[in-house]
């Protein structure tokens, strides 16, 4: 242990930027990744994928595969269907008739989707092995637009009988009522919000090793949600939930986008149980990543109306969702649900009815890409807005000052009976427009139409709803067996004294160990880089429960609660037994580091007593401990409840999240007269996440979701052609945002803690959607005057240009206003 | 379609020591560097040279490693991230991008420090255009690249 007396700034940790500690291994290459490890016997698994987007599957032989050097086993989608039960499905009717099996059987359903999966001695001898597997396809007409997908012509799966496997009506408040009472009505048709992933740069990656004395099965992975992940894996392997072990390093970025790797586990556990238990490892090569991992939920809305009074304040929207979930629901249908945790985004209409549908296509399946169905809704009202406020003619900043939730309103209440805990967006929005300088921006504006020049300024009002209530699954499927959300966490005093944090969370770069180490040192009084943290998800080793993952922006609240929690109880048992030995009175003591490390102290004494001599007296030295103290174990355990409730099924009403971040961007955008390429002028943005732990961190996590939402809004794009084969299925294709591509951002921020949270903060990281609609404003502003509705999340030089000239092959939606008053 | 070839002798000296190995003749300058050196530091993140976290030095070039066959770096120098602390202590640009939170996953920081490496061996003094050329070729997905450019320009002023 490090006995040097520590220097504590200020008195405190917490709320400071420290140097994170991640980054010592990180930069020496020393970070251990799953393509890292090299087992003891351990095999290669080559998945050999579907060419086609739909086909029925007439042969598979795998004759020459077999014999072929190196190879010791090819398994085929059939064979695997014989040993597996079909994962369970989230929703039930229309959706739990879907059959997902780890690997094709009757037919493939999307391009890239496993047929048969070889197994050999190193990673060529797989590879060179599959190119020998021949399957025969029939082609089968394609299901590649969620409103052809609604009229059922091609079914994904037959047995279904419809493309449809979740519907239903969300109503709140009087909507009848507001529109007839509106003075104006403005409608709106089709608008689309596109198919991206945020891409993390580590591909996935499975080492699955099965124990055929203990039947039981490790995976070490880079699944982000493995608690989840194991749910699935337990009924389809037939083997008990505590029989699967999980575990995770370094992970290269998630984003939501490793949440749904359990099929591809499923197939390496399998072929580890056939070839008695050597390690089977597969790691996914970029193209199938694009092809075959997950996406991100592909939305459109239809027939969308808004009522609005004289001045433009939003009284009433409605409207028709259709979301697309590509070939297999797998996490969904949550995201027909997800949505509403900001049902009026930030704000205050009262009357909302959506009727949402989701449907099964021809494309990969989704997963829950960070800003998980709430960027969707929120690009989707922000749209609203910024229209009904051009149609008006009212400036577009004005028109979200008179319809924005009052600082004063807060803690809020939505329609759908979420609790908004805090936030100030009329504040947020005077920052914003401060660092971008908006007044000099909209002179130069002024100008630039003068020249004939297309340039715009564009407003993005985003939260980022943190810490999700699993109970809003029963909304979707009321036998659920699940609600809430609680996160675990264990600090001891270990045997020599070293106080070790277990977290269990499963970190991709958002220094969990950094944090948790500041909020234990807050407690303790001892500097963080005297506690060792072990982080990352281990069965075996660390702690956990049901909801153990990284996901819903939620580890500043969850997993820090828990920490403190555990943190809390250490202390009070060091004090119980430190007044013991010191003979005082627990109030007379105090907490610090002296000569002999870590230690508690009276108060204006010398006398004291070191964590060794703590943890000595109750592991190794017990004779001189009393009877009375023997509870005592130093080794606290401690799991964080959210305060939620099941919400009303019937009504879909409760609160579906705990805290809400903000964020307010504005972008200056200019439409090259030649090129037609939307260029980024200047770009601001205004975070709200309440109180910060490290705000370092948290600046990263602003400055990586800005650029993961830029990079969507005019680059990253899911692009499959007509018969379902995608375009952009390797980087080069599909262009993840570069720093060629990344203007500078003027960054603000501002803090209004959370009530609803231990350290008043907000769990963040998530405001990858806040560019979405800042650009589409921009853009808007842009062309509003040359006629163009800006009508989908992603625009390029080319679909601008095709707007512009008027063939676009999905032209822009019709809108109309009625003025009534 | 097995591919049996016969395995190809190569001198070279990596991050200073020399070496002799044998490879298959398509053996990328990645796998050699991960696979058989062990040297795992060099990522691997698509499969078209487009984001770079597989870049080290070869001659003292930044090059992406899984666009060179193992047999092309015969007889050459080649630096990988392992190289760059000596004695423990860190590079200055490994200083650089950990006192600026210049990563996050740290996925992509091996390749953008080799990247970064050679930058400042050509110009010490670069210029924000030549900084962003720079690592042009080197996709990061977490940090949006404000902290690299903090990290870069840091790097640079401290001298090196
Ligand atoms: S792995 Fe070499 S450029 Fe991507
Ligand atoms: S830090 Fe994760 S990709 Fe750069």
């Amino acid at each position: 242990m490090n006995n040097q007396a520590p220097k504590p700034e200020k008195g405190t940790w917490v709320g400071q930027p420290l140097r994170r500690r991640e980054e010592g291994r990180l930069v020496r290459g020393q970070g251990l990744f799953v393509e890292d490890y090299k087992l003891q016997g351990m095999l290669y698994l080559q998945f050999v994928r579907s060419p086609y987007a739909h086909a029925r599957i007439d042969r598979v032989d795998v004759s020459k595969a077999l014999t072929a050097p190196g190879v010791l086993a090819v398994l085929t989608g059939a064979e695997v269907a014989a040993r597996v039960q079909p994962f369970i499905e989230i929703g039930p009717g229309a959706q739990g008739k879907v059959i997902d099996y780890p690997m094709a059987t009757d037919k493939v359903r999307y391009q890239g989707e496993p047929v048969a999966a070889v197994v050999a001695e190193s990673r060529n001898a797989a590879e060179d092995a599959a190119e020998l597997v021949e399957v025969e396809y029939h082609a089968l007409v394609p299901v590649l637009d969620a409103e052809l997908a609604l009229k059922n012509e091609s079914l994904v799966h037959d047995q279904n009988g419809s493309n449809v496997v979740w519907h239903g009506n969300f109503e709140y408040g009087e909507v009848d009522k507001a529109f007839q009472e509106a003075a104006n009505i403005v409608s709106i048709g089709r608008m689309h919000f596109h198919r991206f992933s945020s891409t993390p740069l580590e591909n996935n990656g499975i080492i699955a090793t099965w124990d055929p004395k203990k039947e039981s099965i490790h995976f070490l992975s880079t699944n982000s949600f493995p608690a989840f992940a194991a749910q699935f894996l337990s009924p389809a392997l037939g083997v008990g939930i505590d029989q699967i072990q999980m575990e995770s390093r370094d992970i290269g970025g998630g984003f939501g986008i490793k949440i749904t790797t359990y099929p591809q586990m499923a197939v390496c556990a399998l072929a580890s149980k056939q070839l008695g238990g050597r390690p089977v490892k597969w790691i996914e090569t970029r193209t199938e990543h694009m092809l075959a991992s997950a996406h991100g939920n592909e939305r459109t809305f239809l027939d969308t109306r808004v009522a609005l009074d004289k001045n433009g304040v939003i009284t009433a929207i409605e409207s028709r969702h259709i979301d697309d979930c590509g070939a297999y629901p797998r996490y969904e249908p949550l995201g027909c649900i997800i949505w509403a945790q900001v049902l009026p985004g930030a704000y205050r209409f009262r009357n909302y009815r959506v009727d949402f549908t989701q449907v099964v296509s021809n494309k990969c399946p989704v997963g829950p890409n960070r800003g998980y169905s709430r960027m969707q809704h929120l690009w989707f009202l922000e749209r609203v807005i910024d229209i009904c406020g051009h149609e008006l003619g009212i400036p577009t900043d004005e028109m979200r000052l008179r319809n924005y939730i009052r600082t004063e309103e807060f803690p809020y209440t939505t329609p759908n009976g979420c609790i908004y805990d805090s936030g100030n967006y009329a504040r947020m929005l005077e920052i914003a427009k401060g660092l971008v300088g908006w007044d000099g921006w909209k002179e130069k504006q002024k100008q630039a139409r003068q020249e004939g020049r297309m340039l715009g300024l564009g407003i993005g009002s985003t939260l980022d709803s943190g810490t999700n209530n699993f109970g809003q699954a029963r909304i979707i499927n009321a036998f659920a067996p699940y609600s809430g959300q609680s996160k675990a966490a264990n600090v001891k005093l270990d045997i020599y004294g070293e106080v070790v944090v277990s977290l269990g969370s499963v970190p991709q770069g958002q220094g969990h160990e950094t944090t948790a180490a500041q909020v234990v040192a807050e407690v303790l009084r001892v500097p963080p880089d005297m506690i060792v943290v072990r982080p990352g998800f281990d069965t075996e080793h660390n702690v956990y429960t049901g909801h153990t993952g990284t996901y819903a922006s939620q580890f500043a609240v969850t997993g820090l609660s828990a920490i403190h929690g555990a943190a809390e109880k250490l202390r009070a048992e060091i004090a119980r037994l430190a007044a013991f030995v010191l003979k005082a009175k627990e109030s007379e003591l105090e907490f610090g580091v002296g000569k002999m490390g870590p230690e508690v102290r009276v108060k204006g004494t010398d006398r004291s007593i070191n964590y060794w001599g703590l943890a000595n007296l109750v592991n190794v030295n017990n004779a001189e401990l009393p009877m009375d103290m023997a509870d005592i174990t130093l080794n606290c355990r401690y799991v964080y409840k959210a305060p939620f409730a099941v919400p009303d099924v019937e009504k879909k009403y409760g609160n579906l999240t705990l805290t809400y971040a903000a964020q307010l961007h504005i972008a200056v955008m200019e439409v090259d007269r030649e090129t037609y390429q939307p260029k980024i002028l200047a770009y601001a943005a205004v975070d709200d996440c309440g109180t910060k732990i490290n705000p370092l961190i948290v600046e990263g996590q602003v400055h990586g979701a800005t650029a993961h939402g830029i990079g969507a809004a005019l680059m990253e794009n899911c692009v499959y052609d007509p018969e379902g084969n995608m375009l952009t299925a390797t980087f080069s294709d599909y262009t993840p945002i570069t720093v060629m591509n990344m203007p500078d951002l003027a960054c603000g921020g501002l803090e209004t803690p959370s009530p609803f949270s231990y350290n008043g903060a907000k769990g963040m990281g998530e405001g990858g959607a806040a560019p979405l609609h800042t650009i589409c404003a921009a853009l808007q502003d842009a062309l509003y005057s040359r006629k163009i509705i800006i009508h989908d999340s992603h625009n390029s030089g080319d679909s601008i240009f095709h707007a512009l000239q008027g063939d676009s092959a999905k032209p822009a939606p019709a809108v109309h206003v009625e003025r009534r008053a | 379609m097995s591919l049996a070839f016969d395995k190809v002798p190569l001198q070279l000296t990596v991050n200073g020591k020399p070496c002799a190995v044998e490879v298959e003749p398509r053996t990328l300058l990645v796998e050699l560097i991960r696979e058989q050196l062990n040297l795992t530091g060099t990522h691997v993140g698509c499969d078209t040279t487009y984001c770079g976290a597989c870049t080290v030095l070869l001659n003292g070039r930044n090059v992406k490693s899984c666009t060179v066959l193992a047999v092309q770096a015969d007889g050459s120098d080649v630096r990988t991230v392992e190289g760059l602390a000596t004695e423990g202590k860190l590079h200055p640009v490994q200083e650089a991008y950990a006192a600026n939170h210049g990563l996050q996953c740290g996925f992509c920081t091996p390749g953008l420090l080799m990247s970064t490496v050679r930058l400042l061996e050509k110009h010490p003094k670069p210029s924000d255009q030549q900084i962003r050329k720079a690592i042009a070729g080197n996709t990061c997905r977490c940090t949006g690249y404000q902290n690299i450019l903090k990290a870069i320009r840091a790097a640079a002023a401290a001298g090196k």
